[in-house]
C-alpha cells in the first residue's frame, strides 16, 4: 500500500507528503500548537526569572500567541539553562500532547542526559525531543503491505465506536483500487444504523463492490460470505467492516472472535491483515484499547484517525514504545483521498511543531 | 498501569501515623501523586494545576479525622472538590422555550451526536412526555440522516423526512416549522461532526444557531478524549455557544478525566451521559461516579448498577439478611460466581473495582481465564448440601472426593475454601461498616455498604 509506484509518480508523492504535513500544520494552525507553545515559554519564559513557586503555565492557551517576527526571533535566541524546573515543565507540554506521564518523563530524561546545565534554545529542545520520538516512532511506520499470492488478502477493521472505521476503509479501497488491485467491501458492521448504506455509499464513490445484508444479520456469516466470493472471484483484497465496540464488552469482543474463526475455516491464514482504527482525540485509553483488542483478534497494524484536528495524537509515541504496532497510515480528513502513509520523521516534528 | 490513587496515596504516607492537622509538607508529597493520577486520567494538565492548586488550599489545615490515614483524609479531600467541580447538583436539560424547543447537538466526528440525538428523543419522550422530532443537518457524513431516521423509527420518535442537497440551515428552518405546525414540543437538531478548528464548519454550526436559537446547544463528547478535551471545549464554547455537555461512552473503561476539563473550561454542566449502545442508555450525570474513576478509585456506583441489573433484588435481600447473621456459606458464594459470569465476566467488572490497578496486572500476567469461575461452580456443585452449608465439614477425605467429583485438585478445593473464608470475613467486615457509616475510597456508595453478589472471589484471581 502507498507508493508502490513513487519513482513513477514522484513528483505526486512528494505532493503527498507535503499535503500531510500541511494538514498536519494546519491542524495545529488555529489552536496554534501548544508543544511549540509551551516549549518556547519554558525556555524563554524562564530564561530571566527561574519560576520558583508557581511554574509558568506553558500550556494554558493564550489569546496574543501571534507574536511579531522580531520579538519571535528575539525568543529563538533566548537561552534557558536546562534546569530541574525547565525540564519538569517539558514534561508537562508534553503531557499536553496526550504522550503520557510516564513517556513524557522518558523523553526529558533522555533530555537531560545530554543536555543537562546546559544553555538551550527553545529550538534545540524541540529538535532533540523530535529526533528522540522520531526514534521510537521509525520502526512501527511501515505501510501495509498486501500479500499477492492471499487472493484474497482479507484486512478485518475493528476498533471502538466512532474512531472512524467505515471511513477509513472507504479510503483504503481507494488506495488500493488505485494500485491496481481488485478489492471487495464487506459491510460486516450490521448493528449500527445505516452503516451498511455508509460503506454502500463508498463503494460507489471509490467504484469498488460492496457486499452487504440487512441491519442486524449475522456478521460472522456475512464475513464468510464475503470471503467465499472474494476466492471465487480471485480478488486481490477484502476489506471486512466491523461494528465499533468498546473493548471492555466481553460480549462484543467475542463476536469479533467469531469472525476470524469462521474466515478461519475457509482460509487458515486469515484475516491476513487485522487494523485497529485508532481516534486521535483518544488520551491513554488507547493503551487499553490496544491491549484488549491485541488479545482477542491479534491486531497487526494501526490506523490513526483525525490527525487533521486539533489533538496530536501523541498516545501513539507511548503506544510505538509499549506494543510496538505497525501504525500503517493516518487519516487526515473526511474526503476519499484524505489517508496518508505514516512518516515517523514528519509525524515527531509536527507533533514537536517543527517545520517540515 | 493505573494505580489506584488511594495506593499511590498509601505509600506516600507509609510510616505516617502522626495525628492531628495536615500539614503542608504531608499535602506537598500527596499532590505530587494526585496530579500524576490526575494526568493518567486525562485531565487536561491546566486543568490539573488550577485543581491541585485548590485543593492544596483546602487540604493544608484540615483535621485527620480518626480511623483514617492522612493519606485517606487527602483523598477525601480530593474527591469532594472533584464532585464539586464537576457539578454536585444535577441540571436538567432546559426546556423553557416556546415550543417546539430546538435542542441543537454538536461534537467532533464520532462523539455519538447521532445516537444521542435518538437517546434524547426517547429519553424526552418518556421523562418528559414530550412529543419530539429528531432531525439531522449532517449532509456530509455518508447516510447519516439515515441513521438518524433509522434510530428514530426505533425509538418510536419522529424525524424529519430527508431532502437531498439540501443544505443545514435550510434543514434546520424546516425542521422548525414542521415542529411549529404540527405541534411538536421539542426539535432535535443532529449535526454533521466537525473538528474544533474547521473554521468553516464552525462558522457553518453558529449560523444554524442564529437561525432557531436553541434552548439547549448541547456539546456531545467521548469520556475517552485525552487532553485535546480543553481545546475541544473551548472551541465549541467560543465559537458556536454551549449551554451543557453529553459525556459519551461512559459505559467503557476510560477514566473520564475529559468530563473535568471541560466542566472547568467552559463551566457548563454536564448534564447527561451515555452508558451503553441501546437507545435507553442515557442516564443524568453522576458526579460522583466521574469523581471515582478519575481518581482510580474505581466506578463503585456504576458497578452497583450493573449489579444491581442481574441481581433480584428478593435474592439480594435474602443475602443481605444472611450476611447481616454472619452467616455467608458456599451455596451463596456459588450463587455470587454466577452472578459474576453473568455480568459480562472478570474482565469487564475489573476496571470498575476500587484498586484493581495491582490485581489488573497479576491478572494479566496469569492470563487468568474465565473458566476458573466455572471450575470453581463445579467444585461446588461436587459438594453434598450440607457441606456447602457447613464448609467446616470438608476434611482430607471430603476433599478427595469433591476434587474427584469436579474433575480438579485437592489444591483447587483448597484454594476454593480459603477464598470462601475470605469473603466471608470481607462480609462481615462491610456488613459492620455498613452498620457505622461509609468507609473511606467508596463516594457515593448507597448506605447500608456494598449490596451482597458483587464481590469479586478475592483470592483465585492469581
Amino acid at each position: 500500500m502507498f507508493g508502490k509506484n513513487r519513482s513513477e509518480a514522484s513528483e505526486s508523492a512528494a505532493e503527498d507528503r507535503k499535503g500531510w504535513f500541511a494538514r498536519l500544520k494546519a491542524g495545529l494552525g488555529k489552536s496554534q500548537d501548544k508543544i511549540t507553545h509551551g516549549i518556547d515559554e519554558v525556555i524563554e519564559g524562564g530564561a530571566e526569572e527561574a519560576p520558583a513557586e508557581v511554574p509558568a503555565e506553558p500550556a494554558a492557551p493564550e489569546p496574543e500567541r501571534k507574536a511579531g517576527l522580531g520579538q519571535r526571533l528575539v525568543r529563538a535566541v533566548t537561552r534557558r539553562r536546562l534546569d530541574d524546573i525547565a525540564l519538569e515543565q517539558l514534561e508537562e507540554v508534553l503531557i499536553t500532547a496526550d504522550l503520557g506521564p510516564a513517556t513524557a518523563a522518558r523523553l526529558v530524561s533522555n533530555l537531560g542526559r545530554s543536555k543537562f546545565d546546559k544553555d538551550v534554545t527553545s529550538t534545540e529542545v524541540r529538535e532533540a525531543l523530535a529526533e528522540d520520538v522520531a526514534g521510537l516512532l521509525t520502526p512501527v511506520a511501515r505501510p501495509l503491505a498486501i500479500d499477492p499470492a492471499a487472493k484474497p488478502h482479507v484486512v478485518l477493521v475493528v476498533g471502538v465506536n466512532g474512531t472512524g472505521k467505515t471511513t477509513t476503509i472507504g479510503k483504503l479501497g481507494k488506495v488500493f483500487k488505485e494500485e491496481g488491485k481488485s478489492v471487495l467491501l464487506c459491510a460486516g458492521d450490521t448493528f449500527r444504523a445505516a452503516a451498511i448504506d455508509q460503506l454502500k455509499i463508498w463503494g460507489e464513490r471509490i467504484g469498488v463492490p460492496v457486499l452487504a445484508r440487512e441491519q442486524g444479520s449475522d456478521s460472522a456469516g456475512l464475513a464468510y460470505d464475503a470471503l467465499e466470493q472474494a476466492r471465487a472471484e480471485g480478488t486481490d483484497v477484502l476489506l471486512i467492516d466491523t461494528a465499533g465496540r468498546l473493548h471492555n464488552r466481553a460480549d462484543l469482543m467475542a463476536e469479533l472472535e467469531k469472525i476470524i474463526r469462521v474466515l478461519r475455516k475457509l482460509d487458515a491464514a486469515a484475516p491476513q491483515s487485522c487494523l485497529l482504527v485508532l481516534d486521535a482525540t483518544t488520551g491513554q485509553n488507547a493503551h487499553a484499547q490496544v491491549q484488549t483488542f491485541q488479545e482477542m483478534t491479534e491486531v497487526t497494524g494501526l490506523v490513526v484517525t483525525k490527525l487533521d484536528g486539533s489533538a496530536r495524537g501523541g498516545v501513539l509515541v507511548a503506544l510505538a514504545d509499549r506494543f510496538g504496532l505497525p501504525v500503517h497510515a493516518v487519516g487526515v480528513g473526511e474526503g476519499a483521498d484524505d489517508l496518508r502513509p505514516f512518516d515517523a520523521r514528519d509525524f515527531a516534528r509536527s507533533l514537536m511543531g517543527l517545520e517540515g | 498501569m493505573f494505580e489506584s490513587l488511594s495506593a499511590r496515596l498509601g505509600s506516600v504516607f507509609e510510616g505516617l501515623t502522626r495525628r492531628g492537622a495536615l500539614k503542608e509538607s504531608d499535602v506537598e508529597a500527596a499532590l505530587r501523586e494526585i496530579r500524576v493520577a490526575l494526568l493518567e486520567a486525562d485531565v487536561a494538565l491546566p486543568v490539573v494545576k488550577d485543581f491541585v492548586a485548590a485543593v492544596k488550599e483546602r487540604a493544608i489545615g484540615h483535621e485527620v479525622l480518626k480511623s483514617v490515614t492522612p493519606g485517606q483524609m487527602v483523598v477525601k479531600v480530593v474527591n469532594d472538590h472533584l464532585v464539586e467541580t464537576l457539578g454536585a447538583e444535577a441540571v436538567e436539560i432546559n426546556l423553557k422555550a416556546r415550543p417546539p424547543v430546538p435542542i441543537l447537538m454538536v461534537g467532533l466526528q464520532g462523539s455519538g451526536k447521532t445516537t444521542t440525538s435518538a437517546k434524547l428523543g426517547l429519553w424526552l419522550k418518556g421523562k418528559e412526555k414530550k412529543k419530539v422530532l429528531l432531525a439531522s443537518l449532517d449532509t456530509r457524513r455518508p447516510a447519516a440522516m439515515e441513521q438518524l431516521a433509522v434510530l428514530g423509527s426505533q425509538a418510536e420518535v419522529a424525524s424529519l423526512p430527508i431532502v437531498k442537497g439540501e443544505p443545514p440551515v435550510a434543514i434546520a428552518r424546516r425542521a422548525m416549522q414542521m415542529g411549529a405546525l404540527e405541534g411538536y414540543d421539542v426539535v432535535i437538531l443532529d449535526t454533521a461532526g466537525r473538528l474544533a478548528i474547521d473554521q468553516e464548519l464552525m462558522a457553518e454550526v453558529a449560523e444554524v444557531r442564529a437561525a432557531v436559537e436553541p434552548a439547549e446547544t448541547l456539546l456531545v463528547a467521548d469520556a475517552m478524549t485525552g487532553q485535546d478535551a480543553v481545546t475541544i471545549a473551548t472551541e465549541f464554547n467560543e465559537k458556536v455557544g454551549i449551554t451543557g455537555i453529553v459525556l459519551t461512552r461512559v459505559d467503557g473503561d476510560a477514566r473520564g478525566g475529559a468530563a473535568l476539563s471541560m466542566r472547568a473550561v467552559t463551566g457548563c454542566p454536564i448534564k447527561l451521559m451515555g452508558v451503553g449502545e441501546k437507545l435507553d442508555a442515557l442516564e443524568a450525570f453522576h458526579p460522583e461516579r466521574i469523581a471515582g474513576r478519575i481518581l482510580g478509585m474505581g466506578d463503585v456506583v456504576g458497578l452497583v448498577e450493573k449489579a444491581k441489573e442481574t441481581i433480584e433484588q428478593e435474592e439480594a435481600e435474602k443475602l443481605a439478611r444472611k450476611m447481616a447473621k454472619g452467616v455467608f456459606d458456599l451455596n451463596d458464594m456459588a450463587d455470587q460466581l454466577s452472578k459474576l459470569r453473568q455480568m459480562g465476566g472478570l474482565g469487564s467488572l475489573m476496571g470498575m473495582l476500587p484498586g484493581v490497578g495491582k490485581m489488573k496486572k497479576a491478572l494479566a500476567g496469569a492470563n487468568v481465564d474465565e473458566s476458573i469461575l466455572i471450575r470453581q461452580e463445579a467444585i461446588i456443585s461436587s459438594m453434598t448440601p450440607k457441606e456447602r452449608a457447613h464448609p467446616k465439614l470438608i476434611q482430607a477425605s471430603r476433599k478427595r472426593r469433591i476434587a474427584a467429583g469436579s474433575g480438579t485438585t485437592v489444591q483447587d478445593v483448597n484454594k476454593l475454601l480459603k477464598q470462601h473464608m475470605e469473603m466471608s470475613k470481607m462480609m462481615k467486615r462491610m456488613t459492620k461498616m455498613g452498620k457505622k457509616g461509609l468507609p473511606m475510597g467508596m463516594p457515593g456508595l448507597p448506605p447500608g455498604g456494598l449490596p451482597p453478589g458483587m464481590m469479586p472471589p478475592g483470592g483465585g484471581l492469581k
